[in-house]
């Protein structure tokens, strides 16, 4: 299927997703939605690293909290600004941030730079935490307005048509780079990096444009986020549950394409907003980290892997 | 505390003490990753499960905790020896041990989090033991027992396992087995099952971890995440694999994390660690003392 194709019918799933949320008219389907959403972004923008070149990424949180701060820090100077403008500018906050971090220790063996990220999301948070402009500790509140001005439907309605929006282009993204030379250049690095080099793949240059890509997707992801909890803290916004998340939904799903985040954060995402009302949220966490560790042990292409299986990653 | 010379004097040894600690707590990543290659983050997660046993075991039965961590290292080991091998059939025979691997550990640790947050909740629980509130004094140096005895315990532990590692058979063995587990083969040496033996080792050394972390500081199940960053910088600035080196990394960090917090403030101090493993990382990956 050719893009432009592929993109017109990703748009019209999209619009069919919001029609039927619509036609539900209860909110608390839009509230449950976006949050399933936002994991199709967080999921497919850490694929774009994890599962096309193989480097492993903990830091999600510190991504995804990077673009909700920067949201707060923006509606404290302009809040005028509109807020699909404050997603850009938060997903070119971690996209900077993922390039750094990418640039510092991409070059040495992955388990540094898996480390590192880790090592990041913990300096960043404490960063935050110090910084008393945006709340430090104690947090931050903004008010979600009621309504917005472009658009004559709910706040919250509007956040979710935002994340959908943002979803489209992520997985459309990713299906483009997944079928492009880029794809080919980052399944080099996964499967024989040393290969790869020594064939004249420039394997740093895109290492470097995989992490800023996908950091950039997830601090998107993280920037209507103040928005939508109208209290943003340290603590909830580098959440471990993020990163546990992030890895869980790409890794049950299938890594090899940009199908297996999807049907990921679908499940995982509708699973655990099903858990945490009927059980409760600690308990629907620890179900996410038993699939996560049951799935790597034995099915470890994922879902998809249970539908092409000669297909090796 | 009216002049900082007294301060500096007692963040440095504070720090020191604490640095020992550190040392104590990495022993058991020096030898997974050090020796192993084997990147278990989860790591932390088992010390904390440590801490836990040794607050059961000193709440419920009275038990000092660090009698009762030594007890429970047989358990430790044998749960260290069944994740191996986990581990071994699942991801390292199919050559998968990178991203997979990872996961599998990270899973683990979140999973061992949640699960204690369910059990225990989220309160900060601490133990009791007759030296907890003592503190000798030398001059304006204050030495809490606090301190100094988690320092003696992880001394000795460092110590034993050194010995152990150079003296016997299984710990040269384990030795060997990073750097060429063909020519242990021809030893007559299973590789496999020396892994697994030294993964035991190193999560049985959590048992003993766990207490003398309980014992210096409250502990509630999250807290294990902070010294991830601390543990594995402290292991790739001494070297990956050498006690020696770990020691004294450890005794760095945490010499530079009681300066930072008595100068600073405490909330500054997780980003001392941290940010030295990124620098060490970026600019010295072969650790401070490593050959480049």
């Amino acid at each position: 299927m050719r893009n432009p194709v592929f993109i017109l019918l990703l748009t019209v799933a999209a619009a069919l997703v919001f029609g039927a949320a619509k036609l539900i008219d209860n909110a608390y389907v839009f509230f449950a939605g976006y949050v399933v959403l936002q994991y199709i972004v967080l999921s497919t923008g850490w694929n774009i690293l994890g599962g096309y070149t193989g480097y492993v990424n903990f830091g999600t949180a510190a991504f995804f909290a990077m673009g909700a701060y920067s949201t707060v820090v923006l509606h404290k100077l302009v809040p005028e600004l509109p807020l699909p403008a404050m997603m850009v500018v938060g997903g070119m906050v971690s996209g900077i941030i993922g390039l750094a971090t990418g640039y510092l220790t991409l070059r040495l063996r992955g388990t540094f730079f898996s480390i590192a990220t880790l090592a990041m999301s913990v300096v960043v948070q404490t960063l935050i935490t110090n910084w008393s402009f945006v709340g430090g500790s104690r947090g931050a509140y903004i008010v979600r307005p009621a309504t917005t001005d472009y658009l004559d439907i709910d706040y919250i309605e509007y956040l979710f048509l935002l994340m959908l929006a943002l979803s489209v282009i992520a997985v459309a993204v990713a299906r483009a780079i997944e079928k492009s030379r880029l794809g080919y250049g980052f399944a080099t690095i996964r499967d024989d990096e040393l290969a790869a080099e020594a064939s004249g793949v420039p394997t740093l240059k895109l290492k470097l444009l995989a992490t800023a890509l996908s950091g950039g997707f997830m601090g998107m992801a993280g920037a209507p986020l103040p928005y939508y909890v109208t209290y943003l803290d340290p603590a909830s916004g580098f959440s471990l549950s993020y990163a546990v998340n992030t890895i869980a939904m790409p890794l049950i799903g299938g890594t090899a394409s940009w199908l297996g985040p999807v049907i990921g954060a679908i499940l995982l995402g509708t699973l655990q907003q099903v858990a945490t009302v009927t059980i409760s949220s600690a308990l629907s966490l620890l179900i996410v980290g038993l699939m996560l560790v049951g799935f790597v042990i034995l099915a470890p292409n994922g879902i998809i892997g249970w539908f092409s299986p000669k297909r090796r990653t | 505390m009216d002049l900082p010379l007294d301060l500096l004097g007692n963040a440095l040894v504070s720090g020191l003490l604490l640095g020992g600690f550190y040392a104590a707590v990495t022993i058991g990543v020096s030898i997974s990753f050090g020796m192993l290659d084997i990147v278990n983050i989860a790591h932390p997660a088992f010390i904390i499960l440590g801490s836990y046993i040794a607050y059961i075991a000193n709440s419920v039965l009275g038990m000092d905790p660090i009698l009762a961590s030594i007890l429970a290292t047989p358990a430790f080991y044998l749960l260290g020896m069944a994740i191996y091998h986990v581990y071994d059939v699942s991801f390292e025979r199919r050559g998968d041990n990178g991203l997979r691997g990872l996961a599998f550990f990270f899973g683990i640790l979140f999973i061992t989090e949640v699960t204690l947050v369910l059990v225990f909740g989220v309160d900060y629980r601490l133990v009791d033991a007759p030296y907890i509130s003592i503190s000798v004094h030398l001059g304006p140096i204050d030495l809490p027992l606090r301190l100094l005895v988690p320092f003696l315990i992880s001394l000795a532990l460092m110590g034993g396992l050194h010995l152990y590692m150079s003296r016997t058979f299984t710990g040269r063995a384990i030795q060997a087995v990073a750097q060429d587990p063909m020519a242990l083969r021809l030893m007559a040496a299973d590789p496999s099952r020396i892994k697994r033996i030294a993964f035991g080792i190193s999560i049985a050394t959590t048992s003993i971890g766990g207490a003398i972390l309980i014992i210096i500081q409250p502990v509630e199940p999250s807290i294990g995440r902070d010294y991830i960053g601390r543990i594995f910088a402290i292991c790739v600035m001494g070297g990956l694999g050498s006690f020696a080196g770990s020691l004294v990394a450890a005794m760095a960090l945490g010499i530079m994390e009681s300066i930072t917090s008595t100068f600073f403030g405490p909330s500054w101090s997780p980003a001392v660690s941290f940010g030295f493993l990124l620098l060490t990382l970026a600019f010295r990956p072969s650790g401070l003392f490593g050959r480049t």
